[in-house]
């Protein structure tokens, strides 16, 4: 079941600072689709067989200047037919100011006018990631997502097994929270997941026998974030004693997000233990192990025994929470 | 996995008190259970998510669980619901 994601027209114009030089519609109402964007260099010369019309369109210097070899009656026809199929928008960038015939084919076919500041290169850019954030794949999952000395951690588990307790426990030593029990993933690109809290609910967290707290009252603005990437997931289960538990930390256990693979670590729960402190070692050695350090195998090292790697590869094994 | 969509009848919808008697029902199951509104979906155990939501009087929402107790589970939360929270 694909979900068709959109972000309106007037988001894009005041995320990116764009200034509207013609707007047939309230640009609430204008809503994109696509995550990808098109110059019209070769659309301009007439070749229109793979024209995607949900695409906002990029007008820079180039456009411009070929625009420019054209008598004002042949200027207007080259630009209708492209404006006839209807793209949603166009940025004119540079700070170009927009032909006269670009306006009026504008008018005729509703087709909003922008104009940027920026260099076609760099508004390129930053619209495109702009588009990937809000039209990105998501998901809502139960759990809690925090940040541990800069590491996006997301503990999941079953309901009372301790997770707003936890993420207490690490606010309090100053680590921040993004979002507890609702997280909203949305898939930004095929290597990063960036996780955030339903707006309604943001930085409230509802701890057993007190009720509803407000993390930002509580503890201040440096204890929360808006979103944070997500790095690993730490799923918390209650200890169970037949069960056996990674000793060595040699097996590297991935989970599966919207189709992106996380590091998963399963932390047994016990009363007394200190979850927080575990979570901040698991959250050190995380990134430890992404610099390339890997303690098991530096010991196996000072014993003078060879590292079963093999064992390590078979050991990607995928868990779903 | 086994669901049943249901319209919340009650005036608040799921909020405040039928919220928490909500969640409590829910907690007695081993199931996951999840509650599902336009296409956010939210575990039915957590008070929190389940606020997030925002569902009124009148609003359809989905209710799914998926485990050893799931009919039971899903079917008692649905007459929980249509009895307007009266238990």
């Amino acid at each position: 079941m694909e979900i068709k994601f959109s972000v309106t027209l007037a988001k894009i114009i005041k995320e990116i600072d764009l200034e509207v030089s013609y707007m047939p519609e309230e640009p609430e109402e204008i809503k994109i689709f696509s995550r990808d964007i098109t110059r019209p260099g070769l659309e301009l010369t007439g070749f229109l067989d793979f024209f995607d019309n949900s695409r906002i369109m990029i007008f820079g210097n180039t456009e411009n200047s070929y625009l420019n070899k054209f008598s004002s009656e042949q200027r207007f026809h080259v630009i209708e037919r492209l404006f006839a199929l209807q793209p949603p928008a166009i940025i004119v960038t540079r700070n170009i100011i927009p032909y006269g015939e670009l306006m009026s084919a504008a008018e005729k076919y509703k087709v909003p006018v922008l104009r940027s500041a920026e260099t076609t290169s760099v508004l390129s850019a930053s619209l495109v990631s702009l588009l990937n954030t809000e039209l990105a794949p998501r998901v809502t999952r139960h759990g809690v997502l925090v940040e541990v000395y800069g590491e996006g951690l997301l503990i999941v588990g079953d309901s009372g097994v301790g997770k707003s307790e936890t993420a207490i426990e690490l606010v309090k030593r100053g680590h921040r929270l993004i979002a507890d029990d609702a997280v909203e993933i949305r898939r930004i690109s095929n290597k990063q997941l960036i996780g955030s809290s339903p707006a309604n609910i943001r930085h409230f967290i509802e701890l057993r026998g007190i009720g509803i707290i407000n993390a930002r009252r509580l503890f201040g603005m440096g204890s929360v974030k808006m979103s944070e990437k997500i790095d690993m997931v730490i799923n918390l289960e209650l200890w169970d004693n037949k069960k056996v538990y990674d000793r060595m930390g040699m097996k590297n256990e991935m989970t599966e997000i919207l189709g992106n693979q996380v590091p998963i670590l399963t932390i047994p729960v016990k009363p007394g233990r200190n979850l927080a402190v575990i979570i901040e070692v698991a959250a050190m050695n995380n990134r430890q192990r992404k610099m390339g350090y890997n303690a098991a195998r530096e010991l196996f090292q000072l014993l003078g025994l060879e590292y079963p790697e093999d064992e390590e590869e078979d050991g990607v094994k995928t868990i779903s929470f | 996995m086994y669901m049943k969509d249901v319209m919340v009848q009650n005036q608040v919808g799921l909020h405040a008190r039928p919220a928490t008697f909500f969640i409590q029902k829910a907690n007695e199951f081993k199931s996951s259970i999840w509650v599902e509104k336009e296409e956010r979906r939210v575990n039915a155990k957590s008070l929190l998510g389940v606020l997030s939501l925002g569902i009124v009087g009148g609003t359809t929402i989905k209710v799914m669980a998926d485990g050893a107790d799931e009919e039971a589970a899903v079917d008692s939360l649905i007459k929980l619901i249509q009895s307007g929270f009266s238990e």
